[in-house]
């Protein structure tokens, strides 16, 4: 089983300001637009490189939509920051309208999503964006795991063309994904093969479904774990070759059931590929007020909850 | 080629024939605004505005754009945007038909030239507006950017938040215009919202406004050029007040919520024709 390294924790928001950084440097189409976020979006450095390219909007996100989709009208390339809630929930319908219908090519750059915001508590724990995102025809749905995945990843958006969410965290996690591997959309990434069951999890999961591997295999469980970083569109082969060869599967993500990647795969296999399927998820519940270790504890999302899942459907 | 005064009224004339006529055969949308409208936007793309289709592009670069903010106006849009050159003016026909270019309201995914951005969630368009204004002031870009909005829709929060960003950013290219009629489905504006002295909320927003009566065409021209040249002044983007009738043109459409969204029957229309000359041919 092939072991990964935690080179240091980091945030994934600031893998998102240093492919910011980076796409701004590689592109002079790249704007940064923000609603009074602009240190909790780390997007500081940008900026301050690209003071002309950086646009200050208030705390006004409606606007910074309709803006955003104005910019990119114009050719420019725009990123939108803010809290997940506050640039999905709340500005819906001028997504819906500017950015997925009006078929603008704005990124919107969705950081401290789900649970692991920790102490803000629910009001700013969303855990319904990638629901909401899904639902939007051509928005395409990205969940890092990991800060040089995010960093990679924004700038796979950035010269995409055509809507993206790229949904990242607040907390520091482990780095362990290669810091120059090009990010490729729409790509399942196999980081564990194994034979007894499929573990599929995204953003901050997946190193918590690594860590369930290792005690798995310590109990003579071989787990096969895949990093759905993109949600949308799915990688439909990946996950269908590897439940071909497992038989089961367990879905692990920092997100409500309703719309979730656990829905999107049980869609998937139910239509090709009947399997049994374990959910670990934020089930039909808010948020509340805590770490982002006893949130992940108390909602069931961490390694050992994975490995129990994972073990309940070998035996 | 700009039109005189004369030419614009008698296509302003056609233009009332089109909306009324679309809307009929459609059996639903809206008159109402379209009509009070119509004096505006036949000004605006036939004198005032570099809105020609020539070199049109969706990204606007080296022309003015255009953003209907009201996306319910397609009746007024659409027959402006044919009778410019746009796409035939026979398509009208087909104004809500299914496979139709001419959705209800606008959209950008079924190739209809002249059409920049999507609209019908009320609100949104100053912001779009505002984000191209933006980025033709970072181009170097010396063209405008034109919203329209109507009254009622300027209850929506957004319009602040736009009005506000605008004037933060120093938006000077950019030019509202709100078809002042004192019209919204439910009512007037004043019974259903108390909407206020909308004159002074914009300039409170740190716009410049102009005031002009919406259907004479020698002062919509004239408050244009105001416009022009008080953004020029000071930097701040400018809104245009116009005031409008709902259903002006139409005697028994005319000054009432009534026809806002709501087709006429095949009598109506016919009653509504002997009121407005046809002067390019109908479609």
């Amino acid at each position: 089983m092939k072991k990964y390294t935690d080179t240091g924790k980091k945030d994934t928001r600031s893998g998102f300001g240093a492919g910011l950084l980076a796409a701004g440097k590689a592109d002079e189409r790249v704007f940064a637009l923000t609603a009074d976020l602009k240190g909790s979006l780390k997007m500081d450095a940008f900026a301050a490189e690209f003071p002309e390219r950086f646009v200050q909007c208030g705390i006004a996100e409606s606007n910074m939509v309709g803006a955003a989709a104005g910019l990119a009208i114009a050719g420019k390339i725009p990123f939108i920051g803010s809290f997940a809630e506050f640039v999905t929930g709340r500005v819906y319908d001028q997504i819906r309208q500017e950015v997925s219908y009006g078929k603008t090519n704005v990124k919107i750059a969705s950081s401290h999503a789900g649970i692991t915001l920790g102490e803000d508590g629910a009001t700013h724990q969303t855990m319904e964006d990638i629901a909401l995102m899904r639902a939007l025809p051509d928005m395409v749905v990205i969940n890092p795991c990991d800060y040089n995945q995010t960093m990679q990843a924004t700038i796979a958006a950035a010269m995409y063309d055509g809507p993206v969410y790229l949904r990242f965290g607040r907390p520091s996690v482990p780095n362990f994904t290669p810091a120059d591997e090009p990010f490729v959309i729409g790509k399942a990434y196999v980081m564990n093969e194994g034979k007894d069951v499929t573990i599929f999890a995204t953003g901050h999961l997946v190193w918590e479904a690594l860590t369930a591997a290792e005690q798995l295999e310590a109990q003579g469980v071989s787990a096969e774990v895949i990093d759905i970083a993109t949600i949308k569109p799915l990688d439909e082969a990946a996950v269908l070759a590897s439940v071909k060869k497992t038989g089961k599967a367990v879905v692990a993500e920092e997100h409500n059931a309703a719309g979730g990647l656990g829905e999107a795969i049980a869609a998937l296999l139910a239509r090709e590929c009947p399997t049994r399927l374990s959910f670990l998820n934020g089930k039909d519940l808010f948020g509340q007020t805590g770490t982002p270790a006893e949130l992940m504890a108390a909602y069931g999302l961490d390694a050992a909850h994975i490995a129990e899942a994972a073990l309940a459907l070998v035996k | 080629m700009k039109k005189d005064i004369q030419e614009l009224q008698s296509i302003a004339s056609q233009v009332r024939r089109d909306i009324v006529r679309m809307v009929t055969l459609a059996n639903s949308g809206h008159p109402g605004g379209s009509l009070s409208s119509a004096d505006i936007l036949t000004a605006l793309f036939f004198h005032v505005g570099d809105l020609t289709p020539e070199g049109w592009t969706r990204d606007g670069k080296g022309k003015d754009q255009f953003i209907l903010s009201a996306g319910h106006l397609t009746p007024v849009y659409y027959s402006v945007l044919a009778r410019a050159g746009y796409f035939p003016v026979s398509e009208l026909a087909t104004f809500r038909k299914m496979g139709s270019r001419l959705q209800g309201h606008p959209s950008i995914r079924k190739g209809l030239p002249g059409v920049t951005q999507a609209s019908g969630s009320l609100g949104q368009g100053v912001s779009v507006a505002a984000g191209l204004a933006l980025a033709k002031k970072a181009d170097g870009d010396p063209h405008k950017v034109y919203v329209l909005c109507g009254d009622g829709e300027s209850e929506e929060g957004q319009i602040w938040e736009g009005a506000a960003f605008a004037a933060h950013h120093k938006l000077a290219n950019l030019v509202g215009i709100t078809d002042w009629n004192g019209q919204q489905i439910d009512g007037t504006v004043d019974s259903v919202s108390g909407g206020g002295d909308l004159e002074a909320k914009w300039k409170a927003f740190g716009w410049n406004t102009v005031v002009a009566d919406g259907h004479d065409m020698t002062a919509i021209i004239d408050a244009f050029a105001r416009a022009d040249k008080a953004s020029a002044g000071n930097g701040k983007p400018t809104m245009i007040l116009f005031k409008t009738d709902m259903g002006h043109g139409v005697d028994f459409m005319a000054g009432t919520c009534k026809w806002h969204g709501k087709a006429p029957s095949a009598e109506q229309c016919q009653a509504a024709m002997t009121q407005l000359e046809e002067t390019l041919g109908d479609f």
